[in-house]
């Protein structure tokens, strides 16, 4: 099973390259350059050492004990990508791209972001090394999470809103493939998920797989034994690809992605790709994906912003398809709740994505029963979600006399 | 029927002039009466665009175009329609298209269905030669023109590969970039071109870029073909009402025609 993808970057009819020939040879080049770099113990200790004293690895593993009150008995366990440097799980990926792409040779990235989380460690990994950084970003998504944006351009990024199609991150991603077209000699792509053309998929399931490493060892530890299941949020896939894949091998371990179900798939108005979706070639890869009859990709809808893409990694299509991972719809509403339990029993904000995360876990942790043990990757935190969770839950004041407010006040 | 018609171009000394527009814009009946002036105008060969919701490798200008025919409801079987309307104007007509529209159609059923709508080839701009297997032979048994694309960044390998692969005529993309007119056309171009011709027996034609007759004979002097997309979607995007746009797609068409025979150095 490890040996997926074939040499053409295939997980059985999935994944593959569907791109434009200009490409082709940028793809080929980065190919060549992350084997390179592989069989380079240089580079993996440099990356290391980012990893230990840059974001602040082994990220902890909390027994996040009151929550599991609610859980009839299960133990749930959160690995806590949360307290990375920027925020979340995509620094891992950023960093290796980042490190490759110095190697190449190339003075400029690209990236798209969704929730911003993405283009913020892009942003940093570029301030630390020196490399021109441009964001895509939806604008509807630049609006819903403000904040990142201006992290993004203290950072020196230049955010760019894309303001075409359904101006999420889908679009935003259009946008950077249409960018590294037309300057592929100078830029690399620095591709935020485990979906696009090859070697894209395998490159970022790899630098992200030091959470299910980690994961791995650190359960060991507390429980001297495997976990009985793994939970984690799918947008693109990345962080649930990165503790899942550890864990591939080892049949006793449950691996469960939750997707965004948005009003509830029966509405229409979701993101929930593997749950709801079908085969289909979006972006560079055929997986899953979000289609009309007529092959058209669906608007999508998610409170989330990380999650809001229509489309998925090509191995989740594969571990889908294999019964190796089961993938559920968690609504908006359901997330929320699981947001504020997760608050009020550890004291900890999640990010909105990984929220959907929790919320599978408890449910999960009902099912499975007592002395079950179950790892949710908290994929991020919720910094950047308080106006979005503010609104939901009513929490704000009034607005105070505005007009005394100094400037920049926020009401 | 597409060989027939840059035979027919080379024994006339000159360049093929290929047109390019989206079905359903700027009307699914405004697509057929636009793209049957193009061919009185003199245009050889017709490309109907097949509307695509995330078309990564074009510009604006058709990026505008595809929305506005999306909107209006343009589907895979109406672009079918449209091919089938025009391809009565006695020239080759192919389908372009991104490639989800035809995996999700069904392959098979969608080359048999456009070759029984009187379609002679289709251009399939981001399907790799490495994935076309299944799609190569459904075009064989239903006796259709497949043309993938090169760029100036294939490598020679490469441009075996895929020229080995093609009918009809080689697309080569003139620059690293998306769809869109450009005041000046590429100067990789010719060196591209010059590559292919090293490899493969087929035509050439150029795209991206080209927007007015004097390009065209400048493309023209080097290429087979001479792709026009953009710059007919841009006309009928600016003028003021349908019949006005499809009067500026003629009066474009002419000036082109009048460049692939000119074929200035």
């Amino acid at each position: 099973m490890s040996s997926l993808p074939d040499e053409t970057g295939h997980f059985g009819s999935y994944g593959g390259r569907f791109v434009p020939e200009a490409l082709m040879a940028a793809l080929d080049e980065l190919e060549q350059a992350y084997a390179d770099a592989r069989a380079d113990p240089s580079f993996g200790a440099e990356l290391a050492e980012l990893h230990r004293s840059y974001t602040g690895r082994p990220s902890p593993l909390t027994d996040a004990t009151r929550l599991s009150r609610h859980t009839g008995g299960a133990r749930i366990l959160l690995k806590r990508e949360d307290l990375n440097h920027t925020g979340s799980h995509k620094i891992n990926n950023v960093l290796g791209q980042a490190l490759l792409t110095r190697r190449m040779g190339k003075p400029r990235v690209i990236a798209e972001t969704g929730a911003g989380q993405h283009g913020v460690a892009t942003a940093t990994a570029a301030a630390l090394l020196g490399l021109e950084c441009v964001v895509y970003m939806g604008e509807e998504d630049t609006v819903r999470q403000a904040l990142n944006v201006a992290r993004m351009r203290l950072l020196g990024a230049d955010v760019v809103p894309v303001t075409i199609g359904s101006r999420t991150l889908k679009d935003a991603i259009n946008e950077a493939m249409r960018d590294w077209v037309s300057t592929v000699d100078t830029t690399h792509y620095l591709l935020g998920t485990v979906a696009g053309p090859h070697p894209f998929p395998v490159m970022v399931r790899d630098f992200q797989a030091i959470v299910g490493q980690e994961t791995r060892a650190q359960v060991m530890e507390l429980t001297g034994g495997l976990p009985d299941a793994i939970a984690a949020c799918v947008g693109g896939g990345s962080n649930a690809i990165g503790i899942f894949h550890e864990f591939i091998g080892d049949e006793s371990v449950g691996l469960y992605g939750f997707e965004a179900a948005g009003d509830g798939v029966s509405t229409g108005r979701h993101a929930a790709t593997l749950f709801a979706g079908s085969p289909g070639v979006l972006h560079g890869a055929r997986s899953y994906l979000l289609q009309d009859a007529d092959g058209q990709t669906a608007v999508t809808h998610s409170i989330s912003a990380g999650l809001d893409y229509p489309g998925v990694g090509p191995e989740h299509a594969w571990l889908k398809d294999t019964g190796r991972a089961q993938y559920d719809g968690v609504t908006d509403a359901e997330a929320m709740e699981a947001f504020r339990l997760l608050c009020r029993t550890e004291g900890i904000i999640p990010a909105i994505e990984s929220a959907h995360a929790v919320y599978g876990a408890v449910q999960l942790g009902r099912r499975l029963g007592p002395g079950t043990v179950i790892v949710v990757n908290l994929s991020g935190r919720g910094d950047k979600d308080v106006d979005t969770a503010a609104r939901w839950f009513d929490v704000l004041d009034p607005p105070a006399d505005t007009t005394a407010g100094a400037p920049g006040e926020q009401m | 029927m597409i060989a027939a018609a840059f035979e027919r171009a080379r024994s006339e000394h000159r360049s093929a002039l290929i047109g390019y527009l989206p079905a359903g814009f700027p009307s699914a009946t405004g697509c057929v009466r636009a793209l049957r002036a193009m061919v009185e105008a003199g245009v050889d060969i017709v490309e109907v665009g097949l509307p695509y919701s995330d078309p990564l490798m074009d510009g604006p200008t058709i990026q505008a175009a595809v929305d506005q025919a999306l909107s209006a409801g343009t589907g895979t079987r109406e672009v079918l329609a449209t091919v089938g309307e025009v391809a009565h104007s006695g020239v080759p007509v192919l389908v372009m298209t991104y490639w989800n529209p035809v995996e999700r159609y069904g392959v098979e059923r969608f080359a048999n269905e456009l070759a029984a709508a009187g379609g002679s080839g289709v251009i399939t701009p981001d399907l790799t030669p490495e994935e076309a297997g299944p799609w190569l032979a459904a075009c064989a048994e239903a006796r259709l023109d497949p043309v993938l694309l090169v760029a100036p960044s294939s490598t020679d390998a490469r441009l075996v590969k895929i020229t080995a692969r093609c009918r009809g005529f080689v697309y080569a993309a003139s620059t690293m970039g998306v769809t869109g007119a450009r005041t000046a056309v590429s100067t990789v171009a010719p060196g591209l071109v010059a590559r292919v011709r090293k490899v493969s027996e087929l035509p050439v034609a150029v795209g991206l870029g080209v927007s007015s007759g004097a390009q065209a004979a400048g493309v023209a002097s080097y290429a087979d073909g001479v792709i026009v997309g953009s710059a007919f979607v841009q006309v009928l995007l600016d003028a003021p009402d349908e019949d006005s746009g499809i009067r500026a797609v003629s009066t474009l068409a002419a000036d082109l025609a009048e460049g692939v025979r000119r074929r200035s150095p």
